[in-house]
């Protein structure tokens, strides 16, 4: 970093769309954490069990979603494959944790083994563009239950495994616990994406998806940054397998379908490629949507319904943002406004 | 030896379905420049088309037909519709929308006909002949030569031979300068996509009895196959994308038959893999450089 670069990156940039150039200062991201964490602590102590079930299973998708936006709208590489590597974390989470019962050393197993997968499939990425990289990375997703199904002594095919964890202490309501340990992990996982983000390597990111020449002109080792991207994008994920593995209590190739990847690209896109806060609205979706498409299931007495409706509503929606918005749902205030503008 | 020589004809009859199926990719990534990531879900929604017809009239031939036309009807629709109204500025935009007709489609087949396998019966019996004591081929493979044979030559032919092909070809090589010369490029690429999802919808139609039946996720498998026989042969190749079919068929057949059948998808990342870091530009492909 040099004054130079320092003075460039401080001149108020103006906002291009808006007639009066504003500048917004921007809250250091450990407050906006702390600030998070304190309304998850009081939101369990107001809902009831099964509704913190809910907010837990939030907490573990933000993780991958954010992992995920950061790698997509930041450094423009599509992942199909997060569904597997969330499928790593959540069965060496499994694994360890029928070993030796010890909850924080199977997390931190977890993190190594998909640290490992990530840089694997990430070294294998970092040549590939567009579609090709979608192809190899759909290709990972796919093999998941072939490879429980090969290893069935490790992995026991396609019944999984079940988790043996110890119970919370007794004063915590096992729903709040899960909640809690979540939402920990969410925060603490997105306090570092955001730290990461803010500084030098959130550059590196962004120059590397906008122009690569002009990235490799700048001194920028590519191919690094695309690797570095990949691994950070897939501990988030482990992560947030480990934490499914745990609130589930049993891992299956069943829990990790083809479809949860393509769920996933769903949240980071209507969110907002790139933005964490949008990570967090489509995880809140991911959650939401499937609940309400259930009780419509459940109204109309359609068993064929339950699941698929959430489908089909995720698949409308990922195409209308991608047609009508490709800035995800956040962006459509301005653009709305700009259409005004424009036809004045 | 025996097994070696049936294993060979059952991995040449795969991979044919494959190179039919890798050359629908083929065909919209040469009109369109996108990699047609919706094209296993549409092929599904034929076959789910055929099997309706056939069970309702009890003819097989009907049904072949009515999935062919489906899938036609289908491109046409997915290219109108959405396809025409994507931003190409990334290269992403096409592939995610793609998925977002994954989804759609998975779900409104699940929601219509269950998730659970529907057997599909085939016209010939799959019960191999024998030649001197050895099996080699069934009457079925026989006909998935056949069929995947006349695609690739009646393909070959609309573009070499005749002025809609070359209107096409135009249009995909220089979209502007066809403009100009009458030509409807929008006409040409909607026609592309109905093609393609046709040669989609008959690979649908000569795989799905071979395996578990018909069901919302029955192509995704078979589309990561597809999709490494295209890359194979470069994404741009025809001729790659046949080749390629049989190289993946060959591959799934030993591995399936000398190993495991679950080792089968293991196998084909691991081609892909080779494939995409040793040869990025297919054996077969024309470009110098993927840029994609």
């Amino acid at each position: 970093m040099t004054d130079v670069q320092q003075k460039a990156n401080a001149a108020p940039v103006p906002d291009v769309g808006s007639a009066v150039p504003k500048r917004r200062r921007r809250l250091h991201p450990a407050l906006v954490i702390a600030a998070g964490a304190v309304l998850v602590v009081a939101l369990t102590y107001m809902l009831p069990p099964f509704r913190n079930y809910q907010l837990a299973t939030m907490g573990a998708y933000f993780c991958v979603t954010a992992g995920l936006t950061v790698l997509t709208g930041l450094n423009g590489q599509l992942s199909l494959g997060h569904g597997a590597l969330m499928a790593t974390g959540a069965y060496t989470l499994a694994l360890t944790q029928n070993k030796w019962v010890n909850l924080p050393l199977s997390f931190a197993v977890a993190v190594v083994v998909t640290t490992v997968a990530g840089a694997v499939i990430g070294l294998a990425a970092a040549r590939l563009r567009g579609p090709y990289l979608a192809g190899l990375t759909l290709a990972v997703a796919i093999v998941v239950p072939s490879v429980t199904s090969t290893f069935d002594e490790t992995f026991n095919s396609d019944q999984g495994l079940s988790v043996i964890l110890n119970p919370p202490p007794e004063t915590i309501p096992m729903e709040r616990w899960q909640a809690w340990l979540c939402w920990g992990a969410a925060l603490a996982v997105v306090l570092l994406l955001a730290l990461l983000i803010r500084g030098r390597f959130g550059r590196d990111l962004r120059a590397v998806r906008d122009d690569e020449t002009a990235a490799k002109l700048a001194g920028i080792n590519i191919a690094r940054t695309q690797v570095l991207a990949f691994v950070v994008s897939a501990v988030c994920a482990g992560v947030s397998g480990a934490l499914f593995a745990v609130l589930a209590q049993s891992v299956s190739p069943g829990a990790f379908p083809l479809t949860l990847s393509l769920f996933l690209v769903m949240a980071i896109v209507i969110g907002g490629l790139g933005s964490l806060f949008g990570a967090l609205w489509g995880a809140v979706l991911l959650v939401v949507l499937p609940t309400l498409a259930q009780s419509v299931g459940e109204q109309t007495g359609s068993q064929q319904l339950e699941g698929n409706l959430a489908l089909v509503v995720f698949g409308v929606v990922l195409v209308v943002v991608m047609l009508a918005a490709p800035g995800g749902l956040a962006s459509i205030p301005s653009r709305i406004s700009r259409l005004i503008r424009r036809n004045r | 030896m025996d097994r070696f020589i049936y294993l060979t004809f059952d991995g040449l009859s795969r991979g044919l379905v494959y190179a039919a199926f890798a050359l629908a990719l083929v065909l919209i990534w040469r009109a369109a420049r996108i990699v047609n990531f919706a094209q296993g879900s549409m092929a599904v929604a034929a076959v789910y088309v055929a099997y309706s017809v056939t069970n309702a009239t009890g003819s097989y031939w009907l049904g072949f037909v009515v999935a062919l036309l489906a899938g036609l009807l289908l491109g046409v629709l997915v290219e109108r519709v959405v396809m025409r109204f994507v931003d190409h500025s990334s290269p992403l935009n096409g592939v995610v929308v793609a998925l977002g007709l994954v989804l759609v489609l998975q779900g409104t087949l699940g929601i219509v006909y269950g998730n659970e396998y529907q057997p599909v019966e085939t016209p010939f019996s799959r019960d191999a002949f024998e030649v001197g004591g050895i099996a080699m081929l069934s009457r079925y493979d026989l006909f998935v030569f056949a069929a995947v044979g006349t695609v690739v030559v009646v393909l070959t032919l609309l573009f070499t031979r005749t002025a809609i092909g070359l209107r096409m070809r135009a249009a995909a090589f220089a979209p502007d300068v066809s403009r100009l010369l009458g030509v409807s490029v929008g006409g040409m690429l909607t026609l592309g996509w109905a093609l393609a999802a046709a040669v989609g919808s008959l690979a649908g139609m000569l795989v799905v009895p071979t395996e578990l039946g018909v069901h919302p996720t029955a192509m995704d498998v078979v589309f990561v196959s597809a999709f490494t026989a295209a890359v194979v042969g470069g994404l741009d190749s025809p001729i790659g994308a046949v080749v390629g079919g049989l190289v993946v068929g060959l591959l799934l057949s030993y591995v399936s038959g000398y190993i495991d059948v679950t080792v089968a998808p293991m196998a084909i990342l691991a081609l892909l893999v080779l494939v995409l870091l040793g040869k990025p530009g297919g054996l077969f492909s024309s470009s110098k450089a993927r840029v994609a």
